[in-house]
């Protein structure tokens, strides 16, 4: 899924790819007609709103899957993050 | 004429926020608010919620809110840039921002020029970044005062000269006197009650507004016969409601190349920076675009207008129609004076958050790069924050004198510049986040080229319906492009985005330089950074020692 831990740059994972399909969105010859309409918004303009999710999915998707890549280092001090979180009361 | 009740409640909801904004100092408060990690970034220590909330105040702001529907209205198709833009924003820095994030949590990085300072060891390429940060954002909050004004006028507070600005100068001064004391947090704190009001009025306006006006259909089928007829200081039509070939490139690269520029500008790098950890990031790239679809549904309220039949406000401070008032005129003859008001606070408030950032944000640069660097080197952290306090304050009324002092189309203009400029900061911030292949000097030669050639294309471009002939928009049409008088493009009427053009010019001359210094070993500077600090978490222990002190004490 993603490439092992180490002190090198670049941590590269597949998923990562699936942040260029939003960029689909930028070919505007494909969405720039009137018909067919949604809801009476013409094609154009209702087509790219459905672009919303799917930016969202992709994103999302990148975000769960690479998740578990290990950052560096990654609990420095033990109880960091607890006294970090904002939840507990100070 | 005075619209009581419209007035009533936007000073009521006015005052809250006031109040919320003094409060703030108290809010999650560090052992100090003496140090610019507490004042400048709320102790870098904000959850997903408040980062959600914070960074949307800021990046959706109020003159985005009255500008892109007033674009609309005005020309159609190509004003809706802003949604994709809006949405192949956060796939395009969802990687970046958190390696930037991650190596200003280990090095105390405050501001995108001390990473450059950092990363090339080059006090000049830095100080080059944030005077560009520094320029490109003070008209930006003179927009946001522009529009703040459009909403005071709507109200009936239209008066001439300088009695006209008063309510504006008022309001400036509690925003400014709740920044000085309460840094970001009072900015936070507030753009819940600014995006929840927002919230709700849009999701009323475009649900309301078309069942009442004959349905989405009946409003573009009025807006594309308004849009088709020919324009009485041109001729030509004024837009469409579908794009053209000739503003097809020009759509594209706007919108990619506003949404490159969106994180250069010091205000969103403040809003990321001030977040708890990278998975706080995350999710925010994944919960953000929720305002991209408020924003979508905004733009549309321009046909919206179109359909109304509503007719801009004169401005009776410049006695010309400020399009910019479109929305709040929609607003005001279509909703009960009650929800009018609460509308007109929501962008009202919304151009105080932004605002609110956007001056911390500039104190941030002028402190850490050019204070501390050039004039006084060794300021402790406690006058480094007294110092940017004060920074927001000449800032502010830096922008209130721009407001009363100069033409607002002149904001206008400035901030497209804005926009042209930021982006050549792209190569020395964004990727030097990668690699530190590209030289510092030929970054600055890039800078250079990048920037005169696109203020020199930006020149060159009229405005006929204006009756402009320089600064008339930043659509370029083809055959005006030209290297050393040389024309690329003969004859084609095709438009494109200056600010995409300037950077494929830096670009260039930024590699071809790298490729001569490399080749004459020019020094390159030192590196401060290491790989790994590009990944750090939070609770990592590579986190400087005395910064972590402000954050957790």
């Amino acid at each position: 899924m993603s490439s092992p831990p180490s002190s090198s740059g670049l941590r590269f994972s597949a998923w990562n790819l699936l942040l260029l399909v939003p960029f689909l969105m930028l070919v505007t010859p494909w969405f720039n007609s009137v018909e067919p309409r949604l809801f009476g918004l013409p094609f154009f303009y209702w087509s790219q709103f459905a672009f919303v999710p799917v930016g969202v999915i992709c994103v999302a998707l990148v975000y769960w899957r690479t998740r578990d890549t290990p950052t560096v280092p990654a609990a420095g001090r033990p109880g960091g993050v607890d006294e970090l979180d904002e939840g507990t009361d100070r | 004429m005075i619209q009581w009740v419209e007035l009533i409640i936007f000073v009521l909801l006015f005052a809250l926020v006031t109040v919320l904004g003094f409060v703030a100092s108290r809010w999650r408060r560090g052992a100090t608010l003496d140090h610019l990690d507490e004042w400048g970034l709320g102790g870098r220590k904000f959850g997903s919620w408040v980062t959600w909330f914070l960074v949307g105040g800021d990046l959706y702001t109020a003159y985005t809110f009255v500008a892109v529907p007033a674009l609309l209205f005005g020309a159609g198709a190509i004003g809706f840039y802003a949604l994709p833009y809006t949405i192949v924003l956060y796939p395009l820095v969802f990687l970046p921002v958190l390696r930037l994030w991650s190596v200003s949590r280990v090095h105390g990085y405050v501001t995108p020029a001390d990473f450059v300072h950092g990363r090339y060891g080059s006090p000049v390429l830095a100080l080059l970044v944030a005077v560009t940060g520094i320029v490109a954002t003070m008209p930006y909050i003179a927009l946001q005062l522009a529009g703040l004004e459009a909403v005071l006028r709507t109200m009936g507070l239209n008066g001439t000269g300088l009695a006209g600005h008063l309510p504006l100068f008022v309001a400036f001064v509690i925003l400014a006197l709740y920044t000085y004391q309460s840094g970001l947090r009072a900015p936070a704190l507030i753009a819940f009650v600014k995006d929840i009001l927002i919230y709700l009025v849009i999701l009323v306006a475009v649900f309301y507004l078309p069942a009442k006006l004959g349905g989405w259909s009946a409003i573009f089928d009025a807006s594309a016969h308004k849009l088709a007829q020919p324009s009485p200081t041109t001729g030509a039509p004024a837009g469409s409601i579908l794009l053209t070939g000739n503003n097809q490139l020009q759509y594209i690269t706007l919108a990619l190349g506003s949404a490159l520029a969106l994180f250069l500008y010091p205000h969103s790098v403040t809003g990321a920076l001030a977040s708890r950890g990278r998975d706080v990031l995350k999710r925010n790239m994944v919960a953000l675009p929720a305002y991209s679809l408020l924003l979508g549904l905004l733009a549309l309220l321009g046909y919206v207008a179109i359909a109304a039949g509503v007719r801009p406000i004169t401005n009776n401070a410049t006695g010309r129609p400020d399009t910019n008032t479109i929305i709040p005129v929609l607003f005001d003859t279509q909703f009960s004076p009650w929800f009018a008001g609460i509308a007109f606070a929501a962008i009202g408030i919304g151009a105080l958050v932004p605002a609110a950032i956007m001056s911390i944000a500039a104190a941030n640069l002028w402190t850490r790069n050019i204070y501390k660097t050039y004039l006084h080197p060794d300021a402790t952290p406690a006058e480094e924050a007294k110092q940017a306090k004060r920074a927001s304050l000449v800032v502010k009324l830096g922008a209130v004198l721009f407001v009363v002092a100069v033409d607002p189309q002149f904001s206008i203009d400035l901030q497209l510049i804005g926009g042209v400029i930021i982006l050549q900061t792209l190569p020395a911030v964004a990727i030097a986040l990668y690699t530190r292949w590209l030289h510092r000097w030929a970054l600055v030669a890039g800078w250079l080229v990048g920037m005169s050639y696109g203020l020199y294309l930006l020149y060159q471009i009229p405005n006929p319906a204006a009756k402009r002939l320089h600064f008339g928009g930043s659509a370029l049409t083809l055959d005006r492009l030209s290297v050393f008088g040389w024309h690329l493009f003969p004859g084609s009427r095709a438009q494109i985005y200056v600010g995409f053009v300037a950077l494929v010019v830096n670009l260039l001359v930024t590699a071809l330089g790298s490729v001569a210094l490399r080749a004459a070993a020019v020094s390159n500077g030192t590196d401060a950074t290491t790989q790994s600090d590009y990944h750090a978490d939070e609770g990592s222990e590579r986190f400087k020692p005395g910064r972590e002190g402000a954050v957790i004490h």
